[in-house]
């Protein structure tokens, strides 16, 4: 299948280089079982869209999204991809093309970054040459110097940075669908959240077809173009985007699901990149402070950032330590408060907090410093937010098909749907 | 330096000790002129090589049926006959060498050969456990994730379970190593060959020199083969582990 429709065309910037997917009557029954942990569904995954499954444990997501590679060979049903039905292919070929990612990056040990970023394209029997470019050009794109941590095996590597070499192995064949199963679980909050920025920043890049489990509606609020909840058996409660599974809950448990998210969803739904950021005075290691100093009291700013060579904020610096300081230093401030564009008022809220700061630094691609969000521009954006519904759109489908021996679907047919209202 | 290496160096310095001090000994004692016969270099030497030989040949018996088969024994398919077949491989150990030895040559004649088998039987289950536990202990998560990258099953095998059973399978090995030098004393109550002859003879003429140095000189080659082994471990390690 070497040339088959579901190897992405070069992904050049803001062109869409992810595939369509279509589970169609899709069943799983694993041997032994009564009931089927997938139940007759179809789904429609649009190409280029971030779709995130939802839904209590045990409800059958993991079971789905590896029926997509088919490391789980489904009962019944076709995975139809940009087309093609893959659904008999040879499973190994068909997962060289789709990237995947599990919790806390899956990354084998005893093999450097490099390595493991360079597994699949060795498979593929790419050159030396291009492998090794291509292990560096993926290591910038996680914010990752490839000097530093190419040679590095995953146990010198933080949490968070494994997540992102796990990524960047999912991407090394520039693979037209990404799968992710619950990628961000295993790490802490702020890093989470720096992670969940980072892969929209990347998917603003890329704009591959991603398929992600979580247990965090929030988190599937943030990513998601569109929102798959779940029930047992892998039932459709709802199918639709995040702004009106908010609005328009279909069903009790959706809005049980929801639960308190929803008071905060103007804060979950609005991100930085939305709102107006304030320009700051930005400066470079080795500057003298006087002239940075008097550029900020010209201004009538608070503070400088200083960045590095790429644009990416080192530290921040006040009058005071301006007119202590001689010359700029380039030392890194780990506890800067920086939240990405595409993070949500909700994250850069919280960023403030964990900081004691009222403001943060906003990073756009690459990290790089791109203004400052206060915490006046939240409360702004709060009060002047009125949840003016886009209802033009139309939803993907999804539904499941009645033909499963799930009990209580008999008793509520009409809600076994996804469709929205 | 690590604690390993230390480690390897002290057993080093003790066994050449050790050995140094049985050779000046065996130089300066006064011996009889059958000891001294008994103890020619020339015939300690050929003792040596024939244990050796009967060891290493068993040795790569074992791990050319225990590596495959705890490898397969851990597939999936495989996987519920694991305990059934641990248990017979763990016969083969509990019951007594000589008894073993003994029994099979009545049946497959007395020779080298026999005690081939014989070790075999008995050096099994060390190195098959530690196979199957090696494997075992890879984390399942990363069998997956080399699936979800397109890893064929074989594929995933050698490249991240195997490596990364290394080092409880090298540790399996060395055990067998160190008791089929031990055991292979025994071949030669069945004409086998092998150092157990000094021992045999020591004990049959009462001839105490020759015992000890037999004796010496199995245990001895135990902890060099033990001491290669552990060197092997050291440098076979997967980097990366800690
Ligand atoms: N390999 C398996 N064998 C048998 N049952 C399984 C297997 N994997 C999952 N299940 C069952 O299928 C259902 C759905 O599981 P899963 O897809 O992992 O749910 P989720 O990811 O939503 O938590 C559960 O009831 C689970 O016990
Ligand atoms: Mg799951």
């Amino acid at each position: 299948m070497s040339d088959s429709k579901i190897s992405s065309s070069a992904a050049s910037e803001n062109t869409v280089s992810g595939a369509s997917i279509m589970l169609q009557e899709v069943t799983k029954t694993y041997p032994g079982q009564k009931k089927s942990a997938v139940g007759g569904l179809t789904l429609e995954i649009p190409a280029g869209s971030i779709v995130m499954f939802v839904g209590p444990s045990g409800c059958g997501k993991t079971t789905t999204l590896k029926m997509i590679n088919r490391l789980i060979e489904p009962t019944s049903g076709q995975i139809v991809i940009n087309g093609e039905d893959v659904t008999t292919m040879n499973g190994d070929e068909l997962r060289r093309r789709i990237g995947y990612v599990i919790q806390a990056g899956g990354l084998f040990p005893h093999m450097t970054v490099a390595s493991n970023i360079a597994m699949v394209p060795k498979m593929l029997g790419w050159d030396k040459a291009k492998i090794n470019a291509r292990v560096d050009e993926l290591l910038e794109l996680v914010s990752l110097d490839p000097e530093l941590y190419r040679d590095r095996f995953p146990k010198e590597l933080s949490g968070g940075q494994q997540q992102r070499v796990g990524v960047a192995r999912a991407l090394a064949a520039d693979p037209p669908v990404l799968l992710m199963d619950e990628p961000f679980g295993a790490v802490d909050p702020i890093t989470r959240q720096r992670l969940q920025d980072e892969l929209l920043n990347i998917q603003s890049e890329v704009q591959k077809t991603i398929v992600c489990v979580t247990h965090d509606f929030d988190e599937a609020v943030k990513l998601g173009d569109w929102i798959a909840i779940f029930n047992e058996g892998a039932q459709l409660e709802q199918y639709d985007s995040p702004e009106r599974i908010l609005a328009n809950p279909a069903s009790e448990f959706v809005e049980n699901f929801i639960g308190s998210g929803a008071g905060l969803k103007q804060l979950t739904l609005t991100r930085v990149n939305e709102v107006d950021l304030v320009d700051a005075i930005t400066t470079t290691p080795g500057k003298r402070a006087s002239d940075v100093l008097s550029q900020l009291q010209g201004s009538g700013r608070k503070i400088a950032v200083v960045l590095d060579s790429r644009g990416r904020p080192l530290r921040r610096m006040d009058r005071r330590q301006l007119s202590r300081a001689e010359i700029i230093e380039g030392t890194y401030d780990p506890d800067l408060p920086v939240v990405g564009e595409q993070a949500t008022l909700n994250d850069a809220l919280d960023t403030m907090l964990v900081a004691s700061a009222e403001y943060a630094l906003v990073t756009g691609r690459r990290d790089v410093f791109t203004g400052i969000i206060t915490v006046q521009t939240v409360m702004e954006a709060i009060a002047a937010a009125n949840s003016s519904m886009d209802d033009h759109h139309e939803a993907p489908v999804g539904l499941n098909s009645g033909a499963i021996n799930v009990v209580d679907i008999e008793s509520e047919p009409a809600e076994s749907g996804g469709e929205p209202a | 330096m690590s604690k390993e290496t230390k480690g390897l160096i002290y057993q080093l310095v003790a066994i050449a000790a050790a050995f140094a001090a049985l050779v000046i000994w065996l130089v300066t004692a006064d011996l009889t002129d059958t000891e001294r016969q008994t103890l020619d270099p020339g015939t300690i030497w050929k003792y040596t090589q024939e244990h050796l030989q009967i060891t290493l040949v068993s040795a790569v018996i074992v791990l050319l049926i225990a590596i495959p088969l705890g490898i397969l024994l851990t597939r999936p398919s495989l996987r519920k006959a694991a305990p059934a077949v641990r248990a017979v491989a763990n016969f083969g150990q509990a019951a007594p060498a000589i008894g073993v030895i003994v029994l099979l040559a009545f049946w497959l004649g007395f020779g080298p050969k026999t005690a081939v088998v014989s070790l075999v039987i008995y050096a099994i289950l060390p190195v098959l456990s530690n196979t199957i536990v090696g494997l075992q202990q890879v984390d399942e998560r990363l069998v997956e994730a080399g699936r979800g990258i397109g890893m064929s099953q074989m594929a995933v095998l050698f490249k991240v379970e195997l490596p990364l059973a290394v080092p409880v399978m090298l540790s399996g090995i060395r055990t067998a190593l160190v008791l089929l030098v031990g055991t292979a004393t025994l071949a030669t109550f069945i004409n086998g060959g092998g150092l157990g002859i000094l021992i045999t003879t020591g004990v049959n003429l009462n001839l105490n020199v020759v015992l000890i140095a037999g004796s010496l000189m199995v245990a001895l080659l135990a902890l060099t083969v033990d001491w290669i082994g552990r060197l092997v471990e050291q440098l076979a390690r997967p980097k990366g582990l800690s």
